[in-house]
């Protein structure tokens, strides 16, 4: 009994001493979503080592991963993150609005929308592609079960929404037209997962379902992890351009005396090594250089982004996901 | 009269114990759940009329209410069998499953939900069987009464355990030599005073499905206004920002658990009168 309760006590010492042994040198906290554990875990070290030759200070860089929405009000409620890299603009204009931490022109502080890396939604299908799913109109046919997790609870599903939106709103030129298509899709979908890694589990392991929609560089991951005999990519037309945004949490990082550092961090991103080591990781770079390298490695489609058709995220937020938003009203409407 | 009136008690500090609980409990309980009122009180009651009587909040009461009902009714018969047999009867690897029945509580509730998903689920391994049954459990509301039921388990059985332990077999037989029938037996001697505690696992198991969030999430499906359960909408309402309306819904499940649990310790007092 009295065992456990002492080794406990000494992991909380150590874990003091090692804090305290943090803060000798300069600590960062980059609070980041899930999906993007392997890309820092890679970056952190290297910028760690660019760091160290360009000043000479020795950096401890920590990593807190979650669900974005999660994420961000963990920071709205005190978390203490200098560096926030989320899954949407939505999540820090949020930390932006309510608790004030940077200003609300976040977004255009760094180059490209404040996005080094992007994505995009493409589809994950069983080995052999058995209902031959080649393109969003695919997805309404009757008899394809999709699987996409709930855009309300999920960030990244939101995305998805958003893309299947956007490709029916271009084709068709119509926003009546891509809301009959968008609710046709989800009149398909079994299962609303609460999250990204969810709807993957309830694809890959439970094998329900048909396609899979997901960010491009998840299903990259996917295929890693659960073989590329069993599953393969299919990269639609069109789809959305999915921009995971970063920032300095300013007030925070003004505190803590790590303004430059968590600046110098972001930058660093869009730097050569940084490009590369987010195409090592699935994430579309946004260097040319870099994104010529790994041409191969991803799919030619054409890309429309969120500012085009949505204006923006918080208009994009109201009008669709929001209570009595256009998603709760498809779905109000198919149940009776 | 004189001696209640004078509460002589072996043990000094009544004051000091009093004042302790009364500190403990706000700081633990009562302080939290104010700051649930408190937030809710930042929107007008207009406002929290309409967020709280939604069509889809309305939708997941229902199955939130209904499903942790049936769960808790299925654990109140289950769990009483279990701890009989348990209390009762000697047979090997008595004591191993008497350390399982606790291991819902131990577990991770997400785990429990991921799998009960897996195994319930069409290529499952009980799944499997009844499929072609026509029932589906892994992402029905079905699925939601099979998680409730398994993490209220040991509430019923951990509550009944001791008083049967206590309920002297002497008084069986005697029920028994004084010409009662078995059934006689069960309802006049060994329920009434199993009642009580029953009705505590009841309550307990009933409470702890209520607020169920990381197993049911995995196995429920989650669709709008079919298999959505209230915290669930909590969660949404907090993923847009929505403190105010997070919280406008907790609280009613507050006062609603609040009044259901208030009424079953009532019922449970009043029976245990009549028994006397």
């Amino acid at each position: 009994m009295f065992k456990p309760f002492f080794s406990s006590r000494w992991i909380v010492l150590s874990c003091l001493f090692s804090s305290f042994a943090a803060y000798a040198d300069v600590s960062l906290l980059n609070v980041s979503y899930d999906p993007t554990r392997e890309l820092y875990q890679a970056y952190n070290p290297a910028f760690i080592a660019h760091w160290q030759k360009k000043t000479g200070e020795t950096l401890k860089l920590q990593q807190s991963h979650g669900g974005s929405g999660k994420q961000a009000r963990s920071v709205i409620d005190g978390l203490q993150a200098d560096v926030v890299t989320l899954a949407l603009a939505y999540d820090i204009d949020a930390i932006a609005d309510k608790a004030g931490l940077l200003p609300k022109d976040w977004q255009s502080r760094f180059p490209y929308n404040s996005t080094p890396y992007t994505s995009t939604i493409v589809f994950l299908v069983r080995k052999g592609n058995p209902k031959q799913i080649k393109d969003w109109d695919d997805l309404i046919k009757p008899g394809v079960s999709v699987i996409t997790p709930n855009p309300k609870t999920s960030g990244g599903a939101r995305w998805n929404y958003l893309a299947a939106w956007g490709y029916a709103q271009l084709k068709t030129g119509s926003a009546d037209k891509a809301r009959e298509f968008v609710s046709k899709l989800f009149k398909n979908v079994p299962i609303l997962d609460s999250g990204a890694r969810g709807a993957t589990t309830t694809f890959v392991q439970r094998g329900i379902g048909d396609v899979l929609i997901a960010w491009e560089n998840e299903a990259f991951l996917a295929l890693q992890e659960f073989g590329k005999d069993r599953f393969e990519i299919i990269t639609p037309s069109r789809s959305i351009l999915a921009e995971p945004p970063v920032a300095v949490v300013e007030k925070v990082a003004k505190a803590h005396n790590t303004l430059a550092v968590s600046q110098a961090y972001i930058e660093y991103l869009y730097s050569t090594e940084g490009q590369t080591i987010a195409a090592q990781n699935f994430y579309r770079p946004r260097a040319e250089i870099v994104a010529a390298k790994f041409a191969n490695k991803f799919p030619k489609l054409e890309l429309f982004t969120i500012n085009q058709l949505f204006v923006d995220w918080r208009t994009a937020q109201k009008t669709h996901f929001d209570d009595q938003g256009v998603f709760d009203q498809i779905y109000l409407s198919t149940q009776k | 009269m004189l001696l209640r009136l004078k509460q002589h008690s072996v043990l000094p500090g009544f004051h000091l114990a009093l004042g302790y609980t009364i500190f403990y409990l706000s700081l633990i309980v009562l302080i939290p759940l104010s700051m649930v009122f408190f937030k809710t009180s930042t929107m007008g009651w207009e406002r929290f009329w309409t967020v709280v009587t939604e069509p889809r909040v309305m939708a997941s009461y229902r199955i939130t209410f209904g499903a942790a009902l049936i769960a808790a009714m299925i654990n109140a018969f289950f769990g009483l069998l279990v701890a009989w047999v348990l209390e009762r009867y000697q047979f090997f690897g008595k004591r191993f499953i008497d350390a399982l029945v606790d291991l819902p509580f131990a577990l991770p509730t997400a785990v429990a939900g991921i799998a009960l998903a897996s195994i319930y689920s069409s290529n499952g391994w009980i799944g499997q069987y009844l499929e072609p049954l026509g029932i589906k459990v892994a992402f029905t509301p079905l699925g939601i009464i099979v998680a409730l039921t398994f993490i209220g388990l040991p509430f019923v059985v951990r509550t009944v355990q001791p008083v049967l332990q206590d309920l002297e077999r002497e008084l069986e037989e005697a029920a028994a030599s004084l010409g009662a029938t078995r059934w006689q037996t069960f309802k006049c001697v060994i329920f009434p005073s199993i009642f009580p505690p029953l009705l505590t696992g009841f309550a307990l198991a009933f409470a702890r499905g209520l607020g169920e969030y990381g197993s049911v999430v995995f196995i429920a499906g989650n669709m709008p206004m079919i298999s959505e359960i209230t915290p669930l909408l909590i969660i949404t309402k907090l993923e847009q920002y929505d403190y105010a309306g997070a919280t406008a819904i907790a609280v009613v499940m507050l006062v609603v658990s609040f009044i259901l649990l208030f009424l079953i310790n009532l019922l449970q007092w009043w029976t245990g009168k009549r028994c006397r």
